[in-house]
């Protein structure tokens, strides 16, 4: 298929129509609201369905419902309509339902503003709503980017039966960048949806629930979900290097759209001869603890950097990989603004030699 | 005596197919379980256990699924009407039936039946008034009568502090998209039966695709009213019926251009 221009929202849209995510349920907030103004124009034409919910929280309890059926089902918001989903998501990790939750990030906490941001990595990665929970979170920083997370998140929801949240900075939603959609989503089998509630028409009726009353059987649901974490842990873990090699002094850990302002950084030192590399981890959960430690102990490197939009919340998860072996620094802004390459480079160049560049 | 037993062995009164044969754990005299076997039956009368969900509450109701042989979702408190709305779109062909309390569906679930109904979604509402939260022990509902003791309004339910008890079939029924909407009770026999048909006309208007349908129950919590399950069924009739009144409050209309 031919690249076209489009706005990142939009590509989101038409990227979940592409893997078969044909059921919506949204209420507008800015800055992801022409997801559903474009699937509202959309989804008729390929048989799907959109609700306009009366409010997020009814919005992830018809997620909840709809998922049930074993259908591909999503929504798009942004971060206070995250946050009256977290019921739902709780329930839903807990009933290990697959469903697939878009975030386009503004700034908070509270109403905040309506600008970019990446202020909900505590909530997005450490469960967010209550329980023993996680949610697969995946964070692109292009717009391309975009619409194959989007993609991929419907077949990891299914295949682990577990929400998975695209976790987009408010630019990712507004920026138009060129795409590429493929003729055709391949993915690998997955298994039989023997889970889904479609009527016990010839079996025995199915129950789903997050309900145990007895707490052996509640420990052991915990239990049941812990051990999928953990092998996503072990089979999901999702980054991309940028110039990672021997000769850096520094590597710098960010992620989305700040990660690429990172890359400008990056280019223009190596210009001057200074030697950066950067790790952006594209799964949030599962963190990339292991890339980031290895890169972070190479012999030249002096330190790390985490560069967020956000006053420092990755950066805990940075400074976990690299284990005190070398100093995690952090550099960020947030309520909308977005770091300058000038104010990253002279941040890191402050670290490196007390502000004389190289 | 050999004849008097071949003749007793014609079967008039059984189990519904549609119930399990699970013992359920409501109080002595609670009419939830007159309730549940009035659902199992009209679902068995009309054919359509195979492709019933139904959705469960948060409430003395939450363990519904263990006594129905019908696919269940559990929703969190409140929340069931959004599921079925999400289920319902997404799978046209099943009958899909909620079943609330009123703390349920009359306090912290509010937004969603109303918003349901609205809409118009084609699945059935079972709302069970029981006056009182029964699960959590006999707090205060938005349902409460007038000077009506519970564990939180000791002093009996102020009208000037709570406000008056919501009467859901009247609200609902202000909205105008088509809907049928009726209030019943089971402390009677004859109330049963009326209940009955009523609940049953509920599911068979979702089998015509027609409209959202919604029956409230006024029901019995003897544990929580502090009365015995005798009593509890003439507190119905002198103290809620006056208040909630029964019959139909809105019957499905023809659809409405605009
Ligand atoms: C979010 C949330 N808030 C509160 C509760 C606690 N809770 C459980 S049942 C219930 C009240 C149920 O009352 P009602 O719907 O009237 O049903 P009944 O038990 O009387 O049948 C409450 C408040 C909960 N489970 N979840
Ligand atoms: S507490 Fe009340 S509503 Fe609950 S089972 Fe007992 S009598 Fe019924």
């Amino acid at each position: 298929m031919a690249r076209i221009l489009m706005k990142g929202n939009e590509a989101i849209g038409e990227a979940a129509i592409r893997a078969g995510g044909i059921y919506y349920f949204a209420y507008p907030i800015t800055p992801q609201s022409e997801v559903g103004e474009y699937l509202s124009r959309r989804l008729p034409e390929v048989g799907g369905v959109f609700v306009q919910a009366e409010s997020e929280v009814a919005v992830g309890n018809m997620l909840f419902g709809a998922a049930a059926s074993g259908k591909r089902v999503f929504t798009s918001s942004s971060s206070p309509g995250i946050s009256l989903m977290q019921e739902a998501i709780s329930y839903m990790a807990g009933a290990q339902l697959p469903v697939v939750l878009i975030n386009i990030m503004r700034g908070g906490p509270g109403l905040g503003g309506i600008l970019p941001a990446q202020s909900d990595y505590f909530q997005s990665t450490r469960g967010g709503g209550h329980g023993d929970y996680r949610v697969l979170v995946l964070a692109p920083a292009t717009v391309q980017e975009a619409v194959d997370l989007t993609m991929l998140a419907f077949h990891l929801a299914e295949k682990y039966r577990n929400p998975v949240l695209i976790a987009g900075d408010g630019m990712i939603g507004q920026m138009m960048e060129p795409v590429e959609f493929p003729d055709q989503f391949e993915e690998p089998p997955l298994p039989p949806k023997d889970w889904a509630t479609v009527g016990a028409r010839d079996r025995a009726p199915l129950i789903t629930k997050s309900l145990f009353l007895d707490p052996v059987a509640l420990e052991k649901n915990s239990i049941i979900l812990h051990e999928k974490y953990l092998k996503m842990k072990a089979d999901e873990i999702r980054f991309e290097p940028y110039k990672v090699s021997p000769k850096n002094r520094a590597i710098i850990v960010s992620y989305g759209t700040m990660a690429r302002i990172c890359q400008t950084v990056i280019d223009e030192l190596e210009a001057n001869g200074t030697s950066i590399g950067l790790l952006r981890p594209i799964s949030l959960f599962p963190f990339p603890e292991r890339a980031i430690h290895d890169a972070a102990v190479a012999p030249n490197i002096e330190l790390v950097l985490t560069v967020e939009m956000s006053m420092g919340q990755m950066v805990e998860d940075v400074e976990k990989a690299v284990l005190g072996k070398k100093p995690v620094h952090f550099y960020g802004r947030t309520g909308g603004i977005v770091p300058s390459p000038e104010e990253v480079r002279d941040c890191l160049l402050k670290l490196l030699d007390g502000g004389k560049a190289k | 005596m050999s004849e008097v037993t071949a003749q007793a062995t014609t079967i008039t009164f059984s189990r519904p197919e549609s119930f399990s044969d699970a013992v359920t754990h409501y109080c002595p005299g609670c009419t939830h379980g007159i309730i549940h076997r009035l659902v199992a039956e009209a679902i068995d009368e009309l054919g359509i256990r195979g492709r019933t969900v139904g959705i469960a509450p948060v409430g003395c109701s939450v363990l519904i699924y263990n006594y129905f042989r019908t696919d269940f979702l559990e929703s969190p408190h409140g929340r069931a009407p959004a599921l079925a709305t999400g289920l319902k779109r997404v799978s046209p062909e099943l009958i899909i039936f909620t079943y609330q309390g009123d703390g349920d569906l009359a306090s912290i679930g509010m937004s969603e039946i109303v918003h349901a109904a609205n809409r118009g979604e084609k699945f059935t509402t079972i709302f069970v008034n029981n006056a009182i939260y029964g699960m959590t022990g006999g707090q205060m509902a938005p349902t409460t009568m007038p000077g009506q003791v519970t564990a939180t309004s000791p002093y009996g339910r102020n009208v000037e502090e709570a406000g008056w008890p919501i009467r859901m079939c009247e609200l609902l029924s202000s909205l105008r998209t088509p809907a049928y909407i009726e209030r019943v009770a089971v402390h009677t026999p004859q109330n049963i039966v009326r209940a009955k048909r009523a609940i049953k006309t509920a599911f068979q208007n979702q089998v015509d695709g027609l409209c959202f349908s919604l029956i409230e129950v006024l029901s019995t919590c003897p544990t929580n009213w502090g009365l015995t399950p005798c009593e509890a069924t003439q507190w119905v009739q002198t103290n809620m019926s006056p208040y909630y009144p029964l019959g139909v409050f809105k019957k499905p209309e023809p659809r409405l251009e605009v």
